[in-house]
C-alpha cells in the first residue's frame, strides 16, 4: 500500500484546470463570470470577469435632467433601491445645498433601514441556499414580503421603487403606516431569533463558514472592501457614524464588528445589524416629527458649477456619488457612483485563493454582491 | 437608420467656428432649426440683448470645474501643509468646495504624494474610495480630471486628489499605494482610455474586450458607435455577417 501511493505523483496528471463558472450560474447572484484556475479541488487562481449586466447608467444620467436619474438610480442595487434614491438626492441637495425638512429625514432613515432588513433578508436567505440550508431561504423571504408591502404601501412599488425626491418626499407616509411598521418590527424581532436558532450554532454552517475566506483588517482596507465585509475583518468603518447623512445623527445605535474576519464573522455581523436596523426604525419611528416634507427646492434644478463627493452606507457597504455641475446645463456633466458591490467584489479574487472549489460559492455569498450595482 | 442621430450632433459641434466672426444673419442659413426660435426673439430689444450671448445655441462646452480657491481665512488642514513641505511641487493648487478638499497633483509627483498621504502619520488615508475622471474636451492638453476620493479610517477624513491629464499622456498607477485602486483604474481605463502605466492588469472590465472607443467620453454618441445601433436589430446583424465574412476572404 505504501509502496503504491508513492508512485501516485507521477501516476496523475497534475495539469492545472481552467474551470469557468457562470456566467448563468445559480450560486453567482445574477451575471457574474469566474474563471477559476484549479490544482484538483483547490483554487490557484481566480478570474473575476464582469460587465455582462452593463447598462451604462452614469453615461444615461449625464444625458438626463437631474430629477429623472431618481429612477435610473432604482436600476442598480435593485434589491435596496430606496438606499441608491436616497445617496443620490442627499448629493444634489449637497450641490444645490438645500435644507431637507426633519419630517423627510426621518422617513428617509426608516427607509434606509427598512432596505437594509430586505436586502439582508436576501442575502441571508440566498447565501444559506448557497450552502445548503434551505429553510432559511423560505423563513427570510417570509419576512422581506413584509417589508415590500410596507414599500408597496408607500410609494406603491415592490423593487424599484423611485421612492425619494430632491428636497424630500414624493408623499408623506400613508395614515397607520407607522404602526404597521412598528408591528413589523416585532414581528421580525423574534425572526431573528428563528434564523439564528437555524444557523449560528448548526455544525455544517460552522464547518463551511469558519475559517473560510478569511481576510485581516488591514488588508480589507488596503483591497477597498466596505460594509458588512470590512467590519467582519473588525475596522468599525460605518458613514452612518462616522459622516452622519439623513436623521442617523439623532440615533442610537451600535456598529458590530467581527473579530476573525472570516464568512463567519461577515454573517454574524449582519446578523446583527438587523437587529441595530429595527433598533433605528423604532426610535425613528416613534420620534417621527410632523412638518412639511419637501424643502425649498427650486422649480429647475440646476446646481451651480461645482463637484462633489458624498457617501453613504447602503445594505452592502459605502455607496458613493461623485458629481460634477457645469452649472449651464439641466443634468449632472459628470455622474459617477462608487458602487459598494464592485469594490467588494474585487477582494474575491484575494479571497479564494487556497479555498475549495465549494467555497468560493460560501464567498460570493458573504461578500453579498448585486450585479446590477457592479456592472450598472 | 444608423444614420439618424447624426445630421443632429453633427450639427452641434460645427457651429462654435461660425459664431465667432459672423453675426445673427449668417448663423440661420446654416442652422434652419435652430435658428427661428432667435429670429422671433429680435424684434424684443431687450430679449435681443438677453438673447446675443446665447444666440449659438450650443454654448461653449465648459472648459473644467470652477475649484474654488479655499477663501481667505480657511484654515487648511494639517496634512495638506504636511505634504506641501514633505513632497516638493506637489501640490499645484487647493480647492474646497462644499467642505470638501481637493489637492490638485501635478501628474509627476502623483506617486510621491499619494504614498505620503497613507503613511503620514496627521493624513493616514489608507482607503481609496473611489477613482473616477471627469471629460473635459475643450481643454486640448490636458481633457481629464482624473479624481481620487481618499478616505481614513483611523481618522476618519476625507480628501480628493485631482489630477490634470492629457489624450495620451501617461498616468502612474496608484495600485501600488493602494491595491483597491486596481479595478477602479481598470475602469477609468475602460470608460474614458486614460493611459494608466505600471497597472498589473489593465484590462477593460465593463465593456467587451474588442470594444473601440471609450464610452464616457463627451464625444463618444450615446447610441453607440453608429454602426452598431441597436434600432433595428435584424440590419445590425446583418451587417456584422457581411463584415465578419469580408475579413474571412
Amino acid at each position: 500500500m505504501a509502496t503504491e501511493t508513492i508512485h501516485h505523483g507521477a501516476m496523475f496528471d497534475t495539469n492545472e484546470l481552467v474551470l469557468n463558472m457562470g456566467p448563468q450560474h445559480p450560486s453567482t447572484h445574477g451575471v457574474l463570470r469566474v474563471v477559476l484556475r484549479l490544482d484538483g479541488e483547490k483554487v490557484v487562481d481566480a478570474d473575476v470577469v464582469i460587465g455582462y449586466l452593463h447598462r451604462g447608467i452614469e453615461k444615461l444620467s449625464e444625458n438626463r435632467n437631474w430629477t429623472q436619474i431618481v429612477l435610473l438610480t432604482d436600476r442598480m442595487d435593485y434589491v435596496a433601491a430606496a438606499t441608491n434614491n436616497v445617496g443620490y438626492c442627499e448629493t444634489v441637495e449637497k450641490l444645490l445645498q438645500l435644507e431637507v425638512p426633519r419630517r423627510a429625514r426621518f422617513v428617509r432613515t426608516i427607509l434606509c433601514e427598512l432596505q437594509r432588513i430586505a436586502s439582508h433578508c436576501l442575502w441571508i436567505g440566498t447565501h444559506a441556499m448557497d450552502i445548503g440550508a434551505m429553510t432559511v431561504f423560505l423563513y427570510a423571504f417570509r419576512e422581506r414580503e413584509l417589508i415590500l408591502d410596507l414599500f408597496e404601501e408607500f410609494c406603491g412599488a415592490r423593487l424599484t421603487y423611485n421612492s425619494m425626491r430632491i428636497g424630500g418626499l414624493p408623499l408623506d407616509v400613508p395614515p397607520g403606516w407607522p404602526k404597521k411598521v412598528l408591528e413589523f418590527c416585532d414581528i421580525m424581532d423574534s425572526k431573528v431569533g428563528e434564523y439564528e436558532e437555524l444557523l449560528t450554532h448548526n455544525r455544517i454552517w460552522l464547518e463551511r463558514t469558519k475559517g473560510v475566506g478569511v481576510i485581516s483588517g488591514a488588508d480589507a482596507v488596503a483591497i477597498g472592501l466596505s460594509g458588512p465585509p470590512l467590519r467582519g475583518s473588525g475596522i468599525p468603518k460605518d458613514v452612518r457614524k462616522d459622516e452622519p447623512y439623513a436623521a442617523y445623527d439623532e440615533m442610537q445605535f451600535d456598529v458590530p464588528i467581527g473579530t476573525n474576519g472570516d464568512t463567519y464573522d461577515r454573517y454574524l455581523v449582519r446578523l446583527e445589524e438587523f437587529r441595530q436596523s429595527l433598533r433605528i426604525i423604532r426610535q425613528a419611528t416613534e420620534g417621527l416629527p410632523e412638518g412639511p416634507i419637501v424643502g425649498k427646492v427650486p422649480r429647475l434644478i440646476k446646481p451651480a458649477a461645482g463637484e462633489t463627493y458624498h457617501a453613504i452606507e447602503s445594505p452592502k457597504g459605502e455607496l458613493g456619488y461623485f458629481i460634477v455641475s457645469d452649472g449651464k446645463s439641466t443634468n449632472p456633466y459628470r455622474f459617477r457612483v462608487r458602487p459598494p458591490s464592485f469594490c467588494n467584489l474585487q477582494a474575491l479574487r484575494t479571497l479564494v485563493k487556497g479555498h475549495l472549489v465549494a467555497d468560493v460559492v460560501a464567498l460570493i455569498g458573504s461578500l453579498d454582491v448585486v450585479l446590477g450595482e457592479v456592472d450598472r | 437608420m444608423a444614420d439618424d442621430p447624426k445630421p443632429s450632433e453633427s450639427p452641434s459641434p460645427t457651429p462654435p467656428a461660425p459664431p465667432a466672426a459672423p453675426a445673427a444673419p449668417a448663423a440661420p442659413a446654416a442652422l434652419a432649426a435652430a435658428k427661428p426660435a432667435d429670429t422671433t426673439a429680435k424684434p424684443a430689444p431687450p430679449a435681443a440683448k438677453a438673447a446675443a450671448p446665447h444666440a449659438p445655441p450650443p454654448p461653449a462646452p465648459p472648459s473644467g470645474p470652477p475649484d474654488p480657491p479655499p477663501p481667505a481665512g480657511a484654515a487648511v488642514p494639517a496634512f495638506i501643509t504636511t505634504l506641501q513641505n514633505a513632497v516638493s511641487g506637489s501640490v499645484d493648487a487647493l480647492s474646497v468646495y462644499l467642505g470638501d478638499w481637493t489637492v490638485i497633483v501635478p501628474a509627476a509627483k502623483l506617486i510621491a504624494a499619494a504614498t505620503h498621504l497613507k503613511s503620514a502619520p496627521d493624513a493616514l488615508f489608507d482607503f481609496c474610495s473611489d477613482v473616477t475622471a471627469t471629460d473635459w474636451p475643450p481643454r486640448k492638453d490636458a481633457r481629464f480630471d482624473v479624481v481620487y476620493c481618499l478616505y481614513s479610517t483611523r481618522l476618519r477624513h476625507r480628501v480628493r486628489l485631482k489630477v490634470k491629464v492629457g489624450d495620451q499622456q501617461p498616468l502612474a498607477s496608484v495600485t501600488g499605494v493602494w491595491p483597491s485602486a486596481n479595478w477602479l483604474e481598470r475602469e477609468v481605463y475602460d470608460m474614458f482610455g486614460v493611459n494608466f502605466t505600471g497597472h498589473p492588469d489593465r484590462r477593460r472590465i465593463l465593456m467587451p474586450e474588442d470594444w473601440q472607443g471609450f464610452p464616457e467620453r463627451k464625444d463618444y454618441p450615446l447610441e453607440g458607435p453608429g454602426e452598431l445601433l441597436m434600432e433595428n436589430p435584424i440590419d445590425w446583424l446583418k451587417l456584422r455577417q457581411a463584415k465578419e465574412e469580408a475579413e474571412i476572404e
